[in-house]
């Protein structure tokens, strides 16, 4: 009985970790630029179906080829960038978020297609050779991929740590999060972080997308699921803090599981939806947020 | 604005006399289908386009109205007190949830009736896992034009009340909420109770539309109205058309259905990738929609015919 607890609760870890690491994208990018970038999901599935075409028809491991599949987000974003979400940056902030959720939901109903067109609308998943190994400790299972999951999460949320406090392009970015007229009139080039930033957050979708794809599967019609997900998060979590956006994730993926283990797996979703809610209400700056004013 | 009216009766009459000369039942379930869309999308827009609070769950109110309308249906409640009860459900479920939901503002709104939507959704999908059919005599008697009427009824009663709401007393206060809430407050407009009022409206007619469409389809799943395509539908048609307008909702409506379909037939599994640059090109180039167009192109008139006295001075005083 404890033993399938805790086993429960590991792999409600385990996928929690992928929850907050496609939350600290979007919450990088709607923390610094204000843009919602409702397709964040839909660069999450962009993410894997990349990791599987190169393990499909060039036989890479999918660990091996993440730098590929960053670099071929980054471009995505580049392009997003320039084409459509520069326009936004000097609205104000309500129409900037506005704005940008639109032209998110255009863009779902365009890369969902493409993924379609491109990828069918089956699963896909890649098969490696370790893919079903695990250890095992105390009686509980640790599937390798999925720790592997967890690790690079932790591994580029401390990186992204790392970029924020110590570089001073990191410390750009945070000045720009705490008031971005300030920022330039010290001297920072706002539009640059402004891009910047949501590459970084196009970046970890990716990363996100390889790890869901090794963990789990990729479809056309999984963007909405991962961005409603990353939304809870980075709302749980209170937007501005990243460490506090991961702690959400993990969270997220144990209340799913200990809802799945306990109530019924058909209710999984719902515990998490109304917990966020009721975070949503009473207490807007998220768990582990700092009370504005 | 005299000659509108005109212009709209006349529509109507029209529309209402084309059963009669239409054979074909596909165009007949063509214009069924805007009329859906113009309803939805009227109604969306009295929350979302004159009181300023987007919101991403308006699939609940559809899907409730929809639920209570089937349920009451096929255990024998006539149909007209059963489209009712669903508008009632959409209405009780909205004023149960708009005093908390209201308490986010803006871009959190939207998340979160985004969620509660979803909430819904997955209860409901666990709750009626089975496919919504008619029973054998209801499906016997299943004729076009009664469903053909009933929709044109209600997207005349929709877009006829949100042109009361607006020109009176209670539309000015949603549309002064809207453009600032504290300066509504310290005129002694409640944004809360304007706010409650457009949610229970809006949520009201999305709930008969909802009726409606228990009423018109043979057989779906019970989840299926609730799923949230339906409130990103509502929102796509209002910005297309023009927010925040009488008319601007309907005009998006039959461009949305008519494009989609055109683009289905003619660009077949590519279609929907054009859909959407089509909506980003309208959100980036024309904020205010289409209605936006003829106000630009009145505004380029009136002041080219401006210019013209000017031009002509001597002319003028002559006259």
């Amino acid at each position: 009985m404890t033993e399938a607890v805790i086993q429960n609760l590991v792999f409600g870890i385990l996928l929690g970790a992928l929850y907050g690491l496609a939350a600290v994208g979007i919450a990088l990018v709607f923390g610094v630029t204000k843009f919602l970038n409702v397709a964040h999901g839909e660069l999450l599935m962009f993410g894997g179906y990349a990791t599987f075409w190169l393990f499909n028809l060039f036989d890479l491991d999918p660990f091996l080829s993440l730098p590929l599949t960053i670099v071929f987000l980054l471009l995505i974003g580049v392009v997003l960038y320039y084409l459509l979400f520069v326009r936004m940056v000097k609205l104000s902030e309500e129409d900037k978020i506005k704005n940008t959720m639109l032209i998110g939901f255009g863009l779902t109903l365009i890369l969902q297609n493409i993924a379609l067109n491109l990828w069918t609308a089956d699963d896909r998943g890649v098969t490696t050779s370790y893919a079903g190994e695990a250890f095992t400790l105390w009686g509980v299972r640790f599937p390798y991929v999925r720790v592997a999951g967890l690790v690079i999460s932790l591994v580029c949320l401390f990186a992204l740590q790392l970029f924020l406090k110590r570089t001073y392009t990191g410390k750009a970015i945070r000045a720009t999060v705490e008031d971005w007229e300030a920022a330039s009139l010290v001297g920072i080039d706002v539009q640059k972080v402004y891009l910047l930033s949501f590459l970084l957050g196009t970046a970890l979708a990716g990363v996100a997308g390889t790890l869901v794809l090794v963990s789990f599967s990729v479809n056309p019609a999984m963007g909405l699921h991962w961005t409603l997900k990353s939304l809870i998060v980075m709302v749980l979590g209170g937007v501005g803090n990243f460490m506090g956006t991961f702690v959400g994730g993990i969270l997220l993926g144990a209340t799913e599981s200990a809802t799945a283990y306990f109530i019924s797996g058909n209710y999984r979703q719902v515990v998490g939806l109304v917990l966020f809610l009721l975070i949503l209400i009473f207490r807007p700056q998220g768990l582990f947020g700092a009370k504005e004013k | 604005m005299k000659s509108l009216q005109v212009i709209s009766i006349l529509l109507v009459i029209i529309l209402a006399c084309l059963p009669m000369v239409i054979e074909k039942d596909s165009t007949i379930n063509l214009l069924i289908l805007i009329f859906l869309y113009i309803i939805l999308a009227s109604s969306w827009n009295i929350l979302g386009g004159y009181t300023g609070q987007t919101s991403l769950g308006h699939a609940a109110f559809f899907g409730l109205g929809a639920l209570a309308t089937r349920l009451l249906w096929i255990g024998g409640f006539p149909i007209l007190p059963g489209i009712l009860a669903g508008g009632l459900l959409a209405v009780i479920f909205a004023l149960l949830i708009g005093a908390p939901a209201f308490r986010l503002k803006g871009v959190y709104f939207a998340i979160g009736t985004l969620a509660l939507a979803e909430i819904l959704n997955v209860t409901v999908g666990n709750l009626f896992p089975e496919i919504a059919s008619l029973p054998v005599d209801d499906l016997v008697a299943y004729q076009l034009t009664p469903r053909y009427y009933l929709f044109l009824g209600l997207a005349v009663v929709v877009v006829g009340a949100t042109y009361i709401l607006v020109n009176s007393r209670l539309g000015l206060g949603m549309m002064a909420v809207r453009e600032e809430e504290d300066a509504a407050e310290s005129l002694g407009v409640s944004a809360l109770r304007h706010k409650l009022l457009a949610l229970g409206v809006s949520a009201f007619f999305t709930g008969l539309a909802g009726g409606g469409f228990a009423y018109y389809h043979v057989s779906y799943y019970f989840q299926f109205p609730f799923s949230p395509g339906w409130s990103l539908d509502m929102l796509t048609m209002v910005y297309i058309g023009g927010q925040g307008t009488i008319l601007g909702p309907v005009i998006g409506a039959v461009f949305f259905v008519a494009l989609r379909q055109y683009l289905a037939l003619n660009l077949g599994e590519y279609h929907l990738i054009v859909f959407g640059v089509l909506f980003i090109l309208v959100v980036l180039f024309l904020p205010g929609g289409i209605v936006s167009i003829w106000k630009k192109f009145q505004d380029a008139i009136t002041r080219r015919s401006k210019l013209v006295p000017v031009k002509n001075t001597p002319d003028k005083e002559s006259r």
